[in-house]
């Protein structure tokens, strides 16, 4: 058989049902194959949507995202989808096509070394160097993206090999002896830690995107609620535990909510599942969370005090570790009234300081309002993708996200130009659902051409562009931190958003009243196909409360 | 501590942080790593990347084809060993890794030292290699070779004492370490 037409009865084996990509010389036997094999391929208009789009896929399924692209400028394109596949742990695959063997070396055409230069944004990566490995290397880079702590696997295939003849059996088990994730979790660390949860007076629960990836956010709840536990998540995190509930203290970090961040600086234990205290969370590290000792699960034990120093680290898949904690808590005899004090002076906080703005006189939509706007409209029963900036954050704010896999952002990388991608690949994998994509107006022209690829498709995801007219966030930094020196943030003349989207064969919308807002969204979601909106909002917005980087909690803003 | 259902339970004070500490010596990391693309690369961009710096690194085959045995040093007092360790553990083909403790291993680093032998000092040079054990590998009119092996505290030594007669130049292959006793390192 054929190397490429095995490649793809080896897709078929993965349970691979749709594929984001693009052709190129390198690739061509890749797509001869593709060609009859019954596997559904998306075909991007840039790779960097391609592989953007596999982890949306990735994200709101559970399920491996499958990225294409040919060598040279086609691998380059999925650097970035790549890195931020590594950062937020999406599992996904990226088959890229690679000059001819003999050219390798020679600066052939469209020749780049894509293995070489993605070593420290892959989980792994695998360069065919005989054709007879290729089945073996799809396999393992699929249990590879898969398993453990999710991340981005690169398998580069030479032109030549990929078309060469080779015996082809079904898959077998892989063989990795270098690789043995721990998800079991101690036992007896486990019992400690139910202790230390039974002796505290002021726990918090910090939940990441670890436990989006385990499946675990029915067991989180189940923990949080074994008790009056107060629960936070980071951005990654969101709909891990549902936010409408009475636990929820809003999410966490630079733009959390100060219940949550006071929370976090005064408590004296702090559960940190499936998170990796990131400086957007920590804030200045010497003076983060000073009061408090930490457990620390997660399954990547070297997550574990690479920040903050872990005093109970737990090593495993949350899945597996939380609802034995919740056990052994629940063994322990414990006083119910312990944690009233601490939750007199949350309650404290949340009255104090709860989240708001001032809205505006006229009919001027502010981005906050834009973002409770959404969440009314869709009756919070969407799948959300962003950007990164402001509108992010205000969404990560504003629309109260209940369950897992509804919030799909660029956490870690913070990439611009994700949201509508990611959105694209949400819809492929959840067809039945509502996908709406909030988006900045400078964000979201870095890939924009995907709203092509969704009109080609018929790929009805709904974008948002929350438009101020400004790269937002980097304006509110010069206006708070540069003494207001607006250096190459104003986005000057843009498009027409809404000639755009018709020249794009989308519905093009401008909502500019919010009195109708949330009637207009309802109408957005209700038209057939992709639609692209573009909602004007104040100009000059700051997302509030901040804490101003390398600052500590107690130096929240706003 | 008291056990699960009894009402006293353990206090939070008892805690003591796990992990993350410098130990503030010289680590000897043995590692066996799967012969693939990329491999040297690999360790090498992990140190890079997370801020780590090498001292010594050595690598070469073992009685396996397939596999192939890295010995590198890392200073204890400016990394967090077990953090190093455990990035480097995240690579695929890193199938071990031992952190030889001092008293439990050998190691060793060959030098080969190129001393000025046009002066007087010349018989002095000759001396001081036999004192160590050394070899003269290569003998000119102008300068000779000489070759030490031993720990890098006995290298040292050495370069000590011959830089004032002229050294021109050294090249040392970085620190080997094998464990003692019967089993393996």
């Amino acid at each position: 058989m054929r190397a490429a037409d095995a490649l793809m009865e080896c897709l078929k084996a993965e349970g691979v049902d749709a594929v984001f990509g693009l052709p190129g010389g390198a690739n061509l036997p890749t797509y001869d194959a593709l060609y009859d094999a019954g596997i559904k391929h998306i075909l991007v208009r840039h790779e960097a949507g391609g592989g953007h789009a596999a982890e949306g896929y990735a994200k709101a399924t559970g399920r491996v995202g499958v990225a294409f692209g040919t060598s040279g400028p086609g691998a380059t394109n999925l650097v970035t989808p790549i890195c931020d596949a590594m950062m937020d742990s999406v599992p996904t695959v990226f088959i890229t096509g690679q000059v001819r063997t003999e050219l390798i070396g020679t600066d052939g055409f469209q020749e780049a070394d894509i293995h070489g230069m993605t070593l420290p944004i892959v989980k792994h990566s695998f360069m065919i160097q005989d054709p007879r490995e290729i089945p073996e290397a799809i396999h393992e880079a699929f249990y590879l993206a898969r398993t453990g702590r999710p991340g981005p696997v690169l398998v580069d295939i030479p032109q030549d090999l990929s078309r060469a003849d080779i015996a082809y059996e079904p898959a077998r088990e892989v063989h990795l002896p270098g690789y043995q994730p721990t998800t079991e979790g101690n036992q007896k660390q486990i019992r400690l830690a139910a202790k230390a949860l039974a002796n505290s007076r002021r726990p918090v629960i910090y939940a990441g995107g670890g436990i989006v990836n385990a499946e675990a956010a029915e067991e989180l709840t189940e923990l949080c609620t074994a008790d009056r536990f107060p629960v936070t998540c980071t951005v990654m995190g969101l709909g891990a535990f549902p936010a409408p509930h009475e636990q929820w203290l809003g999410m966490l970090g630079m733009h959390g909510t100060r219940a949550a961040n006071y929370a976090m600086d005064e408590a004296d234990l702090i559960v940190a599942i499936g998170a990796r205290f990131d400086d957007r969370i920590t804030g200045k590290l010497s003076e983060f969370a000073p009061r408090a000792k930490f457990i620390h699960i997660d399954i990547d034990p070297a997550e574990i005090s690479k920040n903050v120093p872990a005093h109970i680290p737990i090593v495993g898949d949350a899945k597996n570790i939380v609802p034995r904690l919740t056990a052994e808590y629940r063994a322990l005899e414990t006083d119910p009234t312990r944690l009233e004090d601490w939750w007199g002076r949350i309650e404290n906080w949340r009255r104090q300081y709860p989240l708001g703005y001032e809205d505006s006189a006229d009919a001027e939509i502010k981005p906050q309002l834009m973002c409770q706007a959404l969440y009314e409209a869709t009756g919070g029963d969407a799948i959300v993708t962003s950007d990164v900036g402001q509108h992010q954050m205000w969404t990560a704010q504003y629309f109260h996200f209940a369950k897992p896999r509804r919030w799909i952002n660029s956490g870690g990388l913070g990439t611009m130009g994700f949201g509508l991608p990611a959105a694209m690949g949400a819809q492929v994998g959840c067809p039945d659902q509502l996908v709406c994509c909030v988006a900045g107006d400078g964000s979201v022209q870095m890939n924009m051409q995907e709203l092509a690829t969704c009109s080609e498709y018929g790929i009805p995801i709904k974008v948002f562009i929350m438009n101020n007219g400004y790269l937002g966030m980097v304006r509110q930094w010069q206006e708070l931190f540069w003494d207001r020196r607006y250096s190459a943030v104003d986005m000057g003349r843009h498009p027409d958003f809404v000639k755009l989207a018709e020249a794009y064969g989308a519905t093009g919308m401008r909502f500019e009243d919010k009195a109708t807002l949330v009637d207009d969204m309802r109408e957005a979601i209700a038209t057939d196909g992709p639609v692209l909106v573009d909602v004007r909002v104040t100009r000059e917005e700051n997302t509030y409360p901040m804490i101003p980087a390398g600052q500590a909690a107690r130096d929240m803003v706003g | 501590m008291g056990e699960p259902g009894t009402k006293e339970i353990l206090s939070l004070e008892q805690l003591e942080v796990a992990g993350g500490r410098r130990t503030g010596r010289k680590h000897t990391l043995s590692i066996l790593v799967e012969n693939k693309p990329g491999v040297l690369t690999r360790i090498a961009g992990l140190f890079a990347r997370r801020g780590f710096n090498i001292d010594t690194l050595a690598v070469g085959p073992t009685d396996d084809d397939a596999i192939s045995r890295v010995t590198l040093t890392v200073d204890g007092a400016k990394h967090p060993i077990d953090q190093v360790t455990k990035q480097l553990h995240k690579l695929v083909n890193v199938l071990k890794i031992r952190d030889l403790e001092p008293a439990e291993a050998v190691t060793r680093e060959l030098a080969l030292f190129k001393v000025s032998a046009d002066g007087p000092g010349r018989g002095e040079v000759v001396q001081l290699a036999e004192v160590f054990r050394g070899k003269i590998v290569d003998v000119s009119r102008r300068a000779i070779v000489v070759e030490v092996t031993g720990t890098d505290d006995k290298i040292e030594a050495f370069e000590a004492l011959v830089r004032p007669f002229g050294l021109i130049e050294m090249v040392r292959t970085g620190e080997i370490a094998i464990s003692r006793g019967r089993s393996e390192t």
